[in-house]
């Protein structure tokens, strides 16, 4: 698992965080069951505090993503496979909303956004 | 909550400096930074809490325990590193330790050998010829060797290079790891040690000016800046401190969500680090 935080983003770190370590998981990079670094040695590891790893992994129990047995750790949450691609849809569908706002401030048309969306999904179909 | 420290309206009178009615707790396994200018009450502060000064008014409490009525016990389980090494300079580290050891019922030998080797301490040297990062790895190396559950360090960086700083900072990482030890740190400079801090306690003047955890303090404040054809309508209201210049200003808010609303590209919001927030605060509204 990659974790990278930045001191230039605009996101707190706890959510940098918690961010990156879903992503893993919806997208498969981490397996159900597998064990999350512990808080203190996460917060070791990437220079911030206790109570910054501590709240990112509170954020990730709460989607239901992770799971903190006491005394022994986080593991990724053993999933529903649908569950687990509703997430990954409403993700999808948050991003779409960003375009299709900034599509609305632009005034491109609906069908002009689909061109745009028609001609990316096959542009990436040819490369793939 | 399990507190490691409990300061109840805490007062020190000295001429020309008081301490007034700070309060402020610490729950057992994590890391305050208390930080302030010099001569801001911290080094008091801490000679407060190890009963090296007498209080004024207040309670001190330490695992709960009133710290001049327990001393003893509260100091068994307390490491306290001092900015400069209390300890006889013509002695060798081994010998200091001879010295050191018969105090504490806890005293671990081994533990203390692997400490030595761990942190380069040569037993054979004498205390006066340590480095100043050295001496505090000795008294680091003390203070975890009587199985020390809360350590209390009073400057422990300053006049320190950022290598032994980042040194340092990897030691108290592995302190507390077993979630079971408290540390409490006084600094001057906001250095990289804080990156540790899950709380910061900041005093000027002799007063609490707030104690939070980090992450909220990094998130309540924001530094602005902007020309001056902004200034003048209210806007300076809404800063807790402006340095004023002939290009421009730049000012610490908490309340830079709204501003950004409200003036959009004509200011640039940037985040505040902890030295932002200590100089703006301390300092006021500066012209330049």
């Amino acid at each position: 698992m990659r974790i990278v935080i930045s001191n230039a983003s605009p996101d707190p770190i706890y959510k940098q965080i918690a961010d990156q370590i879903r992503d893993a998981v919806l997208r498969g990079q981490l397996e159900e069951g597998a064990p999350l670094p512990s808080i203190r040695g996460l917060a070791k590891e990437l220079q911030v505090s206790v109570i910054t790893t501590n709240r990112a992994y509170e954020e990730l129990e709460k989607d239901g993503l992770i799971t903190s047995v006491p005394g022994k750790g986080s593991f990724v949450a053993v999933h529903n496979q649908e569950l687990l691609r509703e997430k990954r849809l409403h993700l999808l569908e948050e991003k779409l909303t960003e375009a299709i706002e900034d599509a609305r401030q632009m005034g491109l048309t609906k069908e002009e956004l689909m061109n745009i969306i028609t001609l990316l999904y096959e542009g990436e179909e040819q490369h793939g | 909550m399990d507190k490691a420290l409990r300061v109840m309206n805490v007062s020190k009178h000295y001429p020309g400096f008081n301490l007034s009615n700070v309060s402020f707790e610490l729950e057992r396994g994590y890391v305050m930074g208390l930080i302030g200018p010099n001569g801001a009450g911290k080094s008091t502060l801490i000679k407060l809490i190890m009963n090296l000064v007498k209080r004024d008014g207040g309670t001190i409490e330490v695992f709960g325990l009133d710290n001049q009525e327990h001393e003893l016990e509260i100091k068994e389980r307390i490491g306290f590193v001092y900015d400069t090494i209390p300890y006889y300079g013509m002695l060798t580290v081994s010998e200091m330790k001879s010295l050191i050891a018969p105090f504490y019922q806890k005293w671990n030998e081994n533990v203390f050998r692997r400490y030595l080797k761990e942190f380069g301490l040569n037993p054979g040297q004498k205390i006066d010829t340590l480095s100043r990062g050295m001496q505090t790895k000795f008294q680091l190396a003390v203070a975890l060797s009587h199985e020390a559950e809360f350590i209390i360090m009073d400057e422990p960086t300053s006049g320190l290079d950022p290598v032994f700083r980042s040194e340092l900072l990897d030691i108290l990482y592995d302190i507390i790891q077993d979630e079971e030890k408290t540390i409490l740190f006084s600094t001057h400079i906001t250095t990289d040690l804080e990156k540790i801090a899950d709380y910061i306690t900041f005093i000027n003047d002799g007063q609490l000016v707030f104690c939070m955890p980090k992450d909220e303090v990094l998130d309540r404040y924001a530094v602005v800046k902007g020309g001056l054809e902004l200034l003048g309508s209210g806007l300076e209201r809404r800063f807790v401190g402006m340095r004023r210049g002939h290009t421009g200003f730049a000012a610490l808010t908490d309340d830079a969500e709204a501003l950004m609303r409200e003036y959009g590209q004509k200011l640039v919001v940037e985040k505040a680090s902890l030295e932002d927030i200590m100089v703006y605060m301390v300092r006021g509204e500066r012209s330049v």
